[in-house]
């Protein structure tokens, strides 16, 4: 079987090729004759609708087929008329209590027959109808339950070929998380480094500002002290001149 | 076709003898015989879609017949049909 599927499939390796062909291949052929006995038990046959022909319900009809061509349609009535005579006549059939019982029951049977006959076939024929149903309906169940197992299997089927847009868009995704988490870190080293410098500058103001600060004090604080109590007087003297020389100006103007 | 595959019937009457000597007279050849005939009876009138009463009555004639046949010798005894 490999031998003959070899050419159809160009792609096996060359190792498998040149291995001997299988054991199963020779069960193969040995199993094959099995299937074509006469004998095929799957699916069974239907049954037959109707039984053989039988005429008065006792003689079959090819008896009756049997004597047609030499005696036509009277020769069996004939015959059996004979011979039930020559029974009688011959008291091969004894006519005892048992004849007249006998007569009895199977005139009542037939009676039966006649009148409730087709009710009771009808009724079997619906209980076969029903217990055949129900086999047909199990059967057409499993059916349509494999054929929407087949197309939920050809929808998966489908499903998978989107597999390359499912793994773009995860793609996509992780992307972007990895570019927020860079740019997250990138915010923090940026805080992180101005926060260091604002510290720097923050520092070297301070000390410039105390330093001016202090300067300041130290001027005004020296500025004070050289201010001796003679130039005080003088410059208050001064200042009192002044005020009189503008007094005197502003009365004249 | 060859003697020993033909059926009953279609046996000519000279052929007769030599059709029964084909046949298998054994313990199994019998039974199979008796397997065969009661298959064939039972797949003709009585395994159909819808039978009559030919399946049953047939073979409770025969029965009928059959039980005559056997009690022949005490049915036709003169004491017995005196009694009732």
């Amino acid at each position: 079987l490999t031998r003959s599927l070899a050419p159809l499939l160009p792609s096996a390796p060359a190792a498998l090729r040149s291995l001997p062909p299988p054991v199963a291949v020779s069960v193969l052929h040995t199993t094959r004759p099995l299937h074509t006995t006469q004998q095929c038990l799957a699916p069974l046959p239907p049954l037959p609708e109707k039984g053989g022909e039988v005429r008065h319900g006792l003689i079959p009809e090819e008896f009756f087929q049997f004597l047609y061509p030499k005696t036509g349609v009277t020769g069996p009535y004939m015959l059996g008329t004979g011979l039930l005579l020559y029974l009688l006549s011959k008291e091969i059939y004894v006519i005892n209590h048992e004849t007249v019982a006998a007569a009895c029951i199977l005139s009542v049977i037939i009676y039966g027959v006649k009148k409730y006959g087709s009710d009771v076939a009808a009724f079997a024929d619906k209980l076969n109808e029903e217990k055949v149903a129900k086999a047909l309906a199990v059967k057409n169940e499993a059916i349509k339950n494999l054929e929407t197992a087949i197309e939920q299997e050809k929808k998966e089927q489908w499903r998978v070929e989107g597999r390359s847009y499912l793994f773009d868009a995860k793609r996509n995704n992780i992307a972007m998380l990895l570019e927020t988490n860079y740019r997250e870190r990138l915010l923090t080293v940026y805080n992180e480094v101005k926060k260091r410098l604002d510290y720097q500058v923050a520092l070297q103001n301070l000390k410039r500002q105390k330093e001016q600060d202090h300067m300041i004090q130290w001027v005004e604080k020296n500025v004070v002290q050289s201010i001796t109590p003679q130039q005080q007087k003088d410059s208050i003297a001064k200042c009192i001149l002044d005020l009189r020389a503008l007094s005197k100006s502003a009365q004249a103007a | 076709g060859p003697l020993s595959e033909r059926r009953l019937m279609d046996v000519r009457l000279r052929e007769l003898p030599a059709w029964l000597a084909t046949c298998d007279f054994s313990l199994q050849g019998l039974l199979g015989g008796v397997q065969k005939a009661w298959s064939s009876y039972y797949d003709k009138y009585i395994n159909v879609k819808r039978g009559g009463p030919a399946g049953i009555s047939m073979l409770l004639a025969g029965y009928c017949l059959l039980s005559y046949g056997w009690n022949y010798q005490h049915i036709s005894k003169i004491s017995f049909l005196v009694s009732v």
